[in-house]
């Protein structure tokens, strides 16, 4: 039996102690990394060579960078390729698997399984599907349309990606469709039903505005990751990102910049904090998108 | 479930049934509807796994068969294993999936033992920073990863941990997230058993081992499955942080492989069997798992 004395002094240390790890690894792996991008934003660090201080040098270096401004286009219009398709085809997908109906659970752990593949895995698999060679062109030309140049194409590629990472979603939106599912009353599509609304007007007029918060939370989820993607198009593209770098995505271009003995980590870090940026003001976008509706 | 059901009264007993498969409420589903439902799922089966098969299929076709055949050939000819050797050969596939393991196990570890003890102080301790600690955790779950991988590296050229296993496990040793999680976890148990155990002299060790911990265990099975697969599948953070073959994970063993070998789909395709199968095994022995961590992580991110 610990003495009262004993609990007082645990009362003190303990809590340090239970926390001491986590916060640890959080404050030099994640925190002190964050202010340091900021930081080092501001210099010209390299690599191997420690920066000196340079204002707002690279932000302006930055606006004179066609490379820079085609990686925020890609990276742009992969929010817009991507996020529509992932708020409503796992939405629709979560309704052909919500009923119980023999071998369902099957069905939903298949669909399941891109997501758990790494997407390395999968981008090597889609690269060989897309391939000049590949099944998707064998069956193309099978029926008669004949080849497409999917990962020639400066604008096929980053479609093919979008693609990709739409395919490897659906599985991980889904679920969290699901439960939201599970909370709509049945009684609000009996009634509908009773009224004589069709699928297709008790879809719109009672199963949108029932998973609403839901399809908020998925369009910020994913339209956060989908500025931030890389591997599909780093796997899709290569390392210099398809014709003439042309399918850079701003990430890409931070890990090309940043790593390497020869990295200007001070450059790189400068094209982080845009990432920063575009993600917090993504994410302040849906929620004002969110309330809007709701007034 | 449609409008005639609710007008139409019970037809007669004596009337013989045609089966019925009825939804999770007792309610029939029509039998055209129920081929319609089917013949969707089957195409969206076709769409979501036919890749992976194609893929697996790949890799059994030996050497002498053609793979680009118009229209294509779904099944091997002579199903060979000949490509898992070559790939063997071609680059140390099996000392990377041993380094994709050990880096997985130690994230697993990690996280689950610091999540858990963060989380018992979040959720139970009383202290002076308490607050403070948890708003540490949340801000630093809400920095993007994507956005810090430069100043990682520098961090881990300063500590010596580039270029090693180490360093590709600490960055993610002990998510935010999963401390979030723990906490979480640890509030929504009952506080009379633990405060009962206090009165009775247990010190929070004790507590925190014996009550707590044991109670938390799908929570914790949850945080090791995310561990486990994120760990097995991260791409850019070793890409950035692994310089030298000899240390590569899986994932980045492939993509070498795929870009130094990229002439022999057969090769790559064995190689990526290799990296996903045991994943899939994994998913289908604890799915139960998986779709939970999927539902705590969306309230949470």
């Amino acid at each position: 039996m610990a003495t009262p004395l004993r609990i007082k002094r645990q009362r003190l240390f303990s809590p340090w102690l239970f926390a001491a790890p986590g916060l640890l690894v959080t404050g030099t792996f994640v925190l002190y990394p964050f202010v340091s991008t900021l930081v080092n934003s501001l210099t010209d660090r390299r690599t191997l060579l420690p920066g000196h201080f340079v204002g707002l040098a690279n932000f302006r270096e930055l606006l004179h960078d066609d490379m820079f401004w085609t990686g925020l286009r890609n990276s742009s219009l992969y929010v817009l390729g991507v996020v529509p398709a992932l708020v409503v085809l796992p939405l629709l997908l979560a309704l052909l698997v919500q009923k119980n109906i023999p071998g369902i659970t099957f069905f939903r752990s298949a669909f399941y399984t891109p997501v758990v593949a790494s997407i390395v895995v999968v981008g090597l698999i889609w690269v060989w599907l897309l391939d000049e060679r590949g099944l998707v062109n064998s069956l193309l030309e099978t029926v008669g349309i004949g080849r497409v140049g999917f990962l020639s194409d400066q604008w096929l590629l980053l479609l093919s990606a979008m693609a990709v990472t739409v395919w490897k979603g659906l599985g991980y939106y889904m679920i969290i469709y699901l439960a939201a599912l599970a909370n709509v009353p049945r009684e609000l599509h009996e009634a509908a039903a009773v009224d004589g609304a069709g699928p297709v007007r008790r879809f719109l007029s009672v199963t949108v505005p029932a998973v609403r918060s839901t399809m908020v939370l998925v369009a910020a989820l994913s339209s956060v990751a989908a500025f931030k993607v890389f591997s599909e198009v780093y796997l899709m593209a290569g390392p210099s990102g398809g014709p003439a770098g042309e399918d850079t995505t701003l990430v890409m271009l931070v890990q090309r910049t940043g790593t390497g003995l020869t990295g200007r980590v001070g450059y790189a870090s400068a094209l982080s904090v845009v990432v920063f940026a575009v993600t917090v003001v993504l994410m302040l976008l849906v929620l004002r998108a969110d309330r809007r509706e709701e007034t | 479930m449609s409008v005639l059901e609710k007008v139409r009264p019970e037809r007669p007993a004596t009337v013989p049934r045609e089966p019925r498969v009825t939804d999770g409420h007792g309610r029939r589903i029509r039998t055209g509807e129920l081929a319609l439902r089917y013949l969707l799922l089957l195409a969206v089966l076709a769409l979501t796994v036919g890749p992976f098969l194609w893929q697996l299929s790949t890799s059994l076709k030996g050497h002498t068969e053609d793979i680009y055949s118009s229209p294509p050939s779904f099944l091997p000819g002579h199903p060979t294993l000949h490509n898992y050797a070559r790939v063997a050969d071609t680059v140390p596939v099996w000392d990377y999936a041993l380094n994709s393991l050990k880096v997985a196990t130690a994230n697993v570890v990690t996280n689950c033992v610091g999540s858990a003890l963060a989380g018992y102080a979040l959720a139970r301790l009383r202290y002076r920073g308490r607050r403070v600690t948890t708003l540490v955790f949340v801000l630093a779950m809400l920095v993007p990863v994507e956005g810090i991988v430069i100043a990682q590296f520098t961090t881990m050229r300063e500590l010596g941990l580039n270029n090693s296993l180490v360093g590709v496990v600490l960055p993610g040793a002990i998510g935010a997230m999963n401390v979030l999680l723990m906490r979480n976890a640890f509030r929504n148990l009952p506080y009379e058993i633990e405060e009962a155990a206090y009165v009775d002299g247990a010190d929070v060790w004790q507590r925190f081992l014996r009550i707590a911990l044991p109670s938390v265990k799908g929570t914790l099975a949850v945080v090791a499955i995310f561990a486990f697969m994120g760990a097995w599948d991260d791409f850019l953070w070793p890409l950035i942080v692994l310089s030298d073959p000899s240390k590569f994970t899986l994932t980045i063993g492939l993509n070498y492989l795929h870009g130094t070998f990229a002439g022999d789909e057969r090769l790559v395709a064995a190689g990526t069997v290799i990296a996903v199968a045991p994943l899939i095994a994994l998913f289908a022995c604890l799915q139960r798992y998986f779709f939970r961590g999927v539902g705590e992580g969306a309230v949470k991110g």
